[in-house]
């Protein structure tokens, strides 16, 4: 057992780990962090995506070990008290969700690739959002999720298309 | 009682029809959503399974003692252990009266029969402790043959999945519109026409591949049990566990909390939710499983695996005459819930929407030694539809025609609905023509197949192709009477029970459980305009047996079309009810009330009026209400549909393909889809958006291998090519309307459309670029390399993969055109 200090979600943690024990597995099961999920074992889906120090990270490849010191933030400490992040708000309003599985870790992976490129075009989100695995959406409504909250996180007024508009019903 | 505004004053906006944001996404999106793997219960203890590495095998020793030793484990239990009380994994549809089922043990007792099959179970005090324990167990293994092939599965000689079956068949099952009365005799059809076309398709295998991975948690109490599933079908599986262990039923609860997707492979009675249950029983303690995604891949059930050797005959100015089909559909090892339904339920949409005077369909189930198939999103139906919208584009090759004017020519006529196949079913409405043309603008098809001809005319490289699929499905399983008819173990109706709380609040108890779909919105919708209750007054609870006790679950695009109308047919009943309280508090004939807005009003007099969540305080107190009615609004309803509903659509794919690298592209992707009255748009173009998703996957990326061995190589994220949003194109879709007749919401069902219309538009537009190549088919899934293959070597590219293995394509049988295939039932183009 080794012992390690992880700040998560604005909240302190003391807490001994195995060497072994992997970010997302400490995050869910020893603090019940449980809005980070596990997808897959080959790092390949996305879905366990926090941001530690910052930067997006599939927490199924981080050890907890490895974020001793840290700063770790779920899907659960990005609201503002009761005011959702911009990226959950256009998630909502894009439907970009159906099960929601793979929301969590599509949010954060978001999140971090509007703070490096705050206008990404269309293909821009949807190789930024590579690495993030939904069997549901078929990305599309991701794609235009991602640019909304881009929009507003920008302080731009929405240039996305409104979801509706493709739905013209004769 | 609030005296409001006459009643004629303009009614509230309907809720059905607007864009509402989902109700579900606050927990969603927030990280603040029940997944089964999130409980946690005081003593929980956690199991492993240990999975055979190998197809096919009789387990000669096994010995768990030194894993019983290892630090907090709980339990090591074996098939000997568990064989008196494990049952058979059941199997719901007997699709012929003398179909081999050879029993599915939840865990092997002396012989494995797949790669992933469990052999043995460790629970522990840990998820880690009982992983670790599994290594610890010793397993000796004595090798059989391993089945791999159907082709040579069903050949005389044979080796046998099951020693004790006489064959590796498990049933033949035909429909022939001759002999049915539904269309001319079959063979004559094909005696006498000018043309026939005769194809060999491969259905690769598929993998459901749900976001969420399975988990269960069994917490005994007394002789009670809950039981927590990631399931699509919580009412379901409650009987079929009661029948399986022997725990009553009504000792047995079940719950799907929130359920992350399920495409068809929640559909089913999993050998892991026995194996907790009886875990659970066992030890008296609550225990939980969890899988990984490699345990997922490899031992949930896999969809779709046919070969489907299709001739279709016609006349020579390209009028359809007959359709014959023979299909071979991987069983795996075992028969699952509804394994040998899939292919059946397919037999009645290969005619399409085309109108075949004869038609004759006949499948084998066949066993071989992989992990069972069973429902993937369409079960039956996208197999359908592609092998009718890929061979009419080879009839229309044969013919020279356009294969739209060829679709044209044989589709039915808007007027002439309902109209009744040559399979025997009855399609309710559609105008295949005004979908179509609306797809063509989207898609910019004029501009589009002049850059093709330009293309070819310049020698590009980079070629251009344009595919069509204009389908129906069948949707809203399922009329009861009709599943009884195809031997089908239970109904196919739905419930839903509306209950008026005292405050005006409404809880809808749905009989549908959803994962993904919207339901929490879509039937709060529907409510809201036949109560006149605000939207945000409506909750909907499902998914827990002791909550919602009646329900046939989610699946078939059902939801809505039945359940939904369950949940209008007991709203109208609560409104009955509630008219003859109202009237009696207003001091009026019932006949002289008018029900709009959700208030009750009196016709020629004005202010007098009550509001049904009023109705709803004076029932609760029922200090006065009319004598001989029982003091409730509250209703149930139990909806069974007469039809199905028949959901039509035109799909056009317009396709890149590098002739030098192979590489193919979604140039462009245009949809119409009708799927009746659409409740929510926003939920509607959701689901088509993920259902192009799949289908388009299956052409381009997905398929479930195994080795000559029988290993699964695509066992992980890795190898199983789900697409990224970077895989995928932009989708331009739209709706034609035309109400269901069937009920009264007028909906016809969404959730497979896209799944089932897209794959054949892919593949065809793929082969329309480079058919001027010399290429006339391309196996599934089109790879770069097997498109270079195609175009630079003949064949359909898919003789590259290992000799032996299920990817391997030119093992028994040409596909090219004008090539006979001995298999085939006529044998060749005519
Ligand atoms: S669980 Fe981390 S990438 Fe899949
Ligand atoms: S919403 Fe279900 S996996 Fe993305």
């Amino acid at each position: 057992m080794t012992q390690i200090t992880v700040r998560v979600d604005g909240q302190s943690y003391s807490d001994d780990v195995e060497p072994r024990t992997l970010l997302v597995h400490y995050l869910r099961e020893q603090l019940g962090k449980v809005g980070t999920v596990v997808g897959c074992d080959t790092s390949n889906c996305g879905a366990c995506t926090v941001h530690l120090d910052g930067e997006a990270v599939k927490s199924c490849t981080v050890l907890a070990v490895q974020a001793d010191g840290g700063t770790v933030t779920t899907i659960e400490g990005i609201a503002d008290g009761g005011t959702l992040h911009p990226m959950q708000k256009a998630f909502h309003d894009m439907h970009g969700l159906q099960c929601g599985f793979c929301t969590p870790g599509m949010i954060m992976a978001s999140i971090d690739l509007v703070g490096d490129n705050p206008d990404p075009s269309e293909d821009e989100v949807r190789e930024g959002i590579e690495g993030n695995l939904c069997r549901c959406t078929g990305y599309q409504n991701i794609v235009r999720a991602v640019q909304q909250a881009a929009a507003e996180m920008r302080g731009a007024s929405t240039g996305a298309p409104s979801t509706t508009e493709a739905v013209a019903q004769s | 009682m609030t005296v409001t505004e006459d009643a004629a004053t303009v009614a509230p906006a309907k809720e059905v029809g607007q864009a509402r944001r989902r109700k579900e996404d606050a927990r969603l999106i927030t990280g603040r959503t029940t997944w089964t793997d999130n409980m946690v219960l005081p003593g929980m203890l956690h199991m492993s399974v240990l999975r055979s590495p190998v197809a096919h095998a009789r387990i000669t020793h096994l010995d768990v003692g030194a894993a019983q030793e290892r630090p907090n484990v709980v339990a090591v239990l074996t098939g000997r252990d568990l064989a008196e009380e494990q049952g058979s994994i059941p199997c719901a549809w007997p699709v012929t009266p003398d179909m081999v089922n050879p029993g599915h043990p939840s865990v092997a007792v002396d012989q494995v029969n797949h790669v992933g099959e469990a052999v043995a179970l460790v629970i522990a005090r840990s998820r880690t402790a009982a992983a670790d324990a599994l290594e610890a167990i010793d397993i000796d293994y004595e090798s059989l043959p391993v089945v791999l092939d159907m082709e040579e599965a069903v050949t005389g000689g044979a080796d046998l999945v099951h020693g004790h079956t006489e064959s590796n068949t498990s049933f033949h099952w035909v429909f022939d519109a001759g002999e049915a009365g539904t269309g001319a005799d079959t063979e004559q059809a094909f005696a006498e026409a000018d043309v026939v076309v005769s194809r060999r398709f491969v259905q690769q295998r598929l993998i459901p591949a749900f976001m969420e991975p399975r988990s269960v948690v069994v917490q005994p109490s007394g002789d009670n049990f809950t039981l927590w599933s990631s399931t699509q079908i919580p009412h379901i599986l409650r009987v079929m566990l009661a029948m399986v262990t022997g725990i009553p039923e009504h000792k047995l609860r079940v719950i799907a909390p929130d359920v992350g997707g399920g495409f068809g492979g929640k559909l089913q009675v999993n050998p892991e939710e026995v194996l907790c249950l009886l875990a659970a029983r066992r030890l008296g303690k609550p225990v939980k499983w969890t899988e990984t995604r490699s345990e997922s891949l490899m031992s949930a059930h896999h969809g779709r695996d046919q070969i489907q050797y299709i001739d279709i005959a016609a006349d020579r100015e390209g009028n359809v005459k007959g359709l014959r089909c023979r299909i071979l559909a991987d069983m795996g090892a075992y028969l699952r819930l509804v394994t040998p339904g899939v292919p059946v339920l397919g037999a009645f949409m290969f005619v399409g929407i085309y109108k075949f005077p004869a038609y004759r369909f006949e499948c084998d189930g066949v066993f071989t030694n992989k992990v069972p198939t069973d429902a993937y999103r369409g079960a039956g139906r996208p197999e359908a539809t592609f092998a009718i919208e890929r061979i009419m584009d080879e009839l229309a090759v044969e013919l020279g025609m356009d294969p739209l004017e060829l679709r044209r020519k044989n589709w039915i006529d808007a007027a002439e609905f309902p109209f009744t196949t040559a399979a025997g079913l009855e399609y309710d409405s559609g105008d295949y023509e005004a979908a179509t043309q609306q797809a063509l603008q989207l898609l910019g098809y004029d501009e589009l197949r002049a850059e093709q001809q330009r293309r070819r005319e310049s020698g590009d490289p980079v070629q251009l192709g344009i595919g069509f699929s204009t389908f129906t499905e069948m949707c809203g399983l399922a009329p009861s009477r009709v599943l009884g008819s195809l031997s089908y173990g239970a109904g196919g109706w739905e419930s839903a029970s509306i209950r008026m709380l005292p405050t005006g609040k409404v809880e809808v108890v749905a009989g549908t459980t959803p994962h993904g779909q919207g339901h929490e919105t879509a039937w709060s919708q529907i409510v809201a305009d036949q109560l006149g209750v605000p939207f945000e007054d409506v909750e909907v609870l499902h998914g827990d047996t002791a909550v919602s006790s009646r329900g046939m679950d989610t699946y078939g695009s059902r939801s809505l079309v039945v359940g939904g109308t369950a949940v209008v047919k007991a709203a109208e009943k609560v409104v009955a009810k509630a008219r003859t309280i109202a009237a009696h508090m207003l001091e009026a004939s019932e006949d002289d009330l008018e029900f709009t807005g959700g208030k009750f009003s009196v016709r020629g007099t004005p202010g007098a009026s009550v509001g049904i969540q009023e109705v709803a305080l004076a029932v609760f107190a029922s200090h006065d209400y009319p004598e001989g009615i029982e003091p409730t609004i509250d209703a149930e309803a139990t909806f069974d549909p007469e039809n199905f509903s028949f959901p039509p659509g035109t799909h056009i794919c317009a396709m890149e393909v590098d002739t030098e690298t192979g590489f193919v592209k979604i140039r462009k992707y245009a949809s119409v889809d009708d799927v009746g009255t659409i409740v929510n748009p926003l939920i509607v173009e959701g689901q088509v958006h993920g259902g192009l998703a799949q289908g388009i996957a299956q052409a381009l990326y997905e398929e479930a291998i195994y080795d000559a061995d029988g290993n699964l190589t695509t066992g992980t994220f890795v190898d199983y090519l789900v697409p990224s949003a970077a895989d995928l194109p932009h989708f331009d879709t739209g709706n034609t309307v035309h109400a269901a007749p069937g009920n009264p919401l007028g909906a016809k069902g969404v959730g497979e459309a896209g799944c089932i219309a897209s794959t054949p538009a892919v593949v065809n537009a793929a082969l329309d670029a480079v058919r001027h190549l010399g290429v006339t088919d391309i196996r599934m899934p089109l790879t770069p390399e097997r498109v270079w293959r195609a175009i630079h070597q003949g064949g359909d590219g898919g003789d590259r993969a290992t000799a032996g293995s299920n990817a391997y394509g030119g093992a028994q049988t040409e596909t090219t055109a004008g090539v006979s295939t001995p298999a085939s039932a006529l044998g060749g183009d005519k």
